[in-house]
């Protein structure tokens, strides 16, 4: 269907450009506003305009943090976030991947039973199993670690459907030829279902980390030691100040820092991100 | 390379289900053996049992002295073209071909060796680095080949390997195929449900039915001396025309004329004509009978005339400047009329 009509052309054109300004526009305060001194916000208005104070900003932020509020510097609480979503969806995609080739490849007693318990944990969102997985973490000691951070949110549904569904997918005479030219079960795994599946291991690695990048409750509940913060959860306590007026400048900061990585993996990965979701040749 | 013995081998699925009925079949080394049947027949299981891809119920595979109900199919020494090619989407045309053997340990040179070797056989030499996906439907199902090829087993297996090939490629390969197991001289056993395929391949024909042997013979022997009705019906093209008649003394009566038969035969029988045995006759002629024509097919080098003989259906191929009436006197070539008991369709004399 091609179609010329200009009236249309810039109506379509306008309905993006302004919701791209409804989405740009409070990332563009949030960054001026970082590059503001502390001072600025005291008339209540938000300047729009480029401050002075950018360098100074960001590097109290990386370096010291906010001493007042308990906050440890942004460095150690964005390779705390770091580790924490790389651990998910590094996790996350190995164990599920591993579960899918179970439950698609291998003929077992309660083969469909173990699939349809997988499934049904979707219905069961970290929110939802927060009291009772708080209290195994505590239980097993692992509050303020890496581990207690991570274990609990690694354990996908999602993810093992997926990968079903890419493997189910792969017609069986591959498999066949693969067992005639010798390969077993590991070889057949590493040899041509990984290979095979790269796209969507990737598009899948993009969604879990920033899954992971973004969490905010659980390292609340299980984190008490500035040294484990995760920045996501950092700024939340930056802007809870009693009897002073929040800093902005160093809030916004954070936010900042706190968007770049996911915004820079959506970047790098895009291409095999698109490949991984629509691609259906096999 | 190996002969290839079935001794009594059946498959009942877990269901209960029976693919295969007790099928028994030598054959020999370096022999050229079709399955050949209609989908559903038990052929395609029946070679997968052969490669160790779907396991033996009953009776015993051996492949050369060795019996491999319970071994592997990596084990077996054989090779498996698909229907799908089944290539490794994401190697090269030199790493699929390699596969097998790297994982069999084998050294790197000779490897490359055998490589270069089979891409030279089958002229795939210039895309040998290239992935399966830039390469066309007949090159991949040469690179599934030289796959086999590689391998220099015992066996090669061939499942429908030209289904999903066009017309004209399909013949061009089938004579590639035949051409290739002639050099080699492996033994080969080869699916398919296209007649014609398995006619021009085969040194010997199994006509699959149900799960079992309709007839195992060269291919002229299947096509001259069909054993029973199915087999007439399905080997040969146009397929033989089928009729019911009353035979009297070895004589079958059908649409006012006289067709002898080889069997001193009394009763019912199906009598069977090839439609390029009979020819035009004039009226009146000893023993004709008569053809009501519904409709001509012009194929070019001869014309086929679709009609009926007493209200059954009937075909035959006459030249192609045969002039044509409402209906046509006919007489069967000497000795061409084929008649098969009339309960079991099994052939008679």
């Amino acid at each position: 269907m091609v179609e010329n009509r200009p009236l249309l052309n810039i109506l379509a054109h306008l309905v993006l450009i302004l919701g791209v300004l409804i989405v740009a526009f409070p990332i563009y305060v949030a960054f001026i506003a970082s590059t503001h001194g502390p001072t600025d916000f005291l008339s209540g208005l938000i300047p729009l305009t480029p401050g002075h104070d950018t360098w100074h900003t960001y590097m109290t932020m990386l370096t010291t943090g906010m001493q007042s509020s308990g906050m440890p510097p942004l460095s150690l609480q964005m390779t705390n976030s770091l580790i924490m979503a790389l651990t998910i969806a590094i996790g996350k995609i190995s164990i599920s991947i591993i579960s899918a080739y179970a439950i698609v490849y291998f003929r077992f007693p309660f083969r469909s039973l173990a699939f349809w318990l997988i499934f049904i944990t979707l219905m069961l969102p970290v929110e939802v199993r927060i009291l009772p997985t708080y209290k195994v973490v505590a239980d097993l000691g692992m509050l303020d670690t890496y581990a207690g951070l991570t274990i609990p949110l690694i354990a996908s549904a999602t993810a093992t459907f997926l990968f079903r569904q890419v493997f189910l997918t792969i017609p069986d005479e591959l498999m066949e030829a693969a067992r005639i030219d010798g390969a077993g079960p590991m070889k057949f795994f590493w040899d041509i279902l990984l290979p095979m599946s790269r796209n969507n291991i990737a598009a899948l690695f993009v969604i879990l980390f920033i899954y992971g990048w973004n969490q905010y409750l659980w390292p609340l509940l299980v984190t008490t030691d500035a040294s484990h913060y995760t920045i996501v959860m950092g700024i939340k306590r930056m802007a809870d100040v009693a009897d002073a007026q929040p800093q902005w400048n160093y809030i916004m900061a954070t936010a900042i820092l706190a968007m770049l990585p996911p915004v820079l993996v959506v970047i790098f990965m895009q291409k095999l991100f698109v490949k991984g979701l629509i691609e259906t040749e096999k | 390379m190996a002969a290839i013995t079935l001794e009594a081998v059946g498959k009942t699925y877990a269901g209960g289900v029976k693919a295969v009925h007790s099928i028994d079949l030598a054959i020999q080394d370096g022999e050229f053996v079709v399955l050949v049947g209609p989908s559903g027949c038990g052929k395609s299981t029946l070679l997968r049992m052969v490669a160790g891809l779907e396991s033996v119920t009953e009776g015993k595979i051996s492949i050369g002295d060795r019996m491999v109900n319970e071994v592997e199919p990596a084990e077996r020494d054989i090779a498996m073209v698909f229907q799908n090619y089944a290539l490794y989407p994401h190697m090269t045309v030199r790493q699929n071909l390699a596969y097998g053997l790297k994982n069999r340990k084998m050294a790197k040179a000779e490897i490359s060796r055998r490589v270069d070797e089979a891409a030279q056989i089958l002229e795939i030499g210039a895309f040998l680095d290239r992935k399966p996906r830039a390469l066309s439907g007949g090159q991949r199902q040469r690179v599934a080949m030289g796959r086999a090829i590689v391998r220099e087993p015992a066996a090669f297996l061939f499942d429908e390997p030209l289904s999903n090939l066009d017309a004209k490629l399909r013949v061009q390969m089938r004579g590639e195929i035949k051409q290739l197991q002639a050099r080699l001289g492996t033994t080969s056993i080869y699916v398919t449900h296209d007649q014609l395929e398995a006619m021009t391949l085969a040194h010997r024909l199994v006509v699959l039915n149900g799960g079992q042997i309709e007839q195992v013979g060269t291919p002229l022997e299947v096509y001259r001396k069909p054993a029973s009705t199915f087999v007439a019906a399905f080997i040969g093209s146009p397929a033989m025309n089928l009729l019911n008649a009353k035979a009297e003394g070895g004589v079958a009566h059908v649409g006012g004329g006289r067709v002898p038969l080889a069997a001193a035969v009394t009763g019912p029988v199906t009598l069977g004509l090839r439609p390029e045995d009979v020819r035009p006759a004039d009226a009146g002629t000893e023993g004709a009978f008569v053809l009501k024509i519904a409709y001509v097919e012009e194929l070019g080098a001869q014309k086929l005339v679709h009609g009926t003989v007493e209200g059954q259906n009937f075909a035959c191929a006459l030249p192609s400047d045969a002039a044509l009436g409402q209906a046509l006197h006919l007489v069967p070539e000497p000795g061409a009329a084929h008649g098969f008991d009339a309960q079991t369709g099994k052939r008679l004399g």
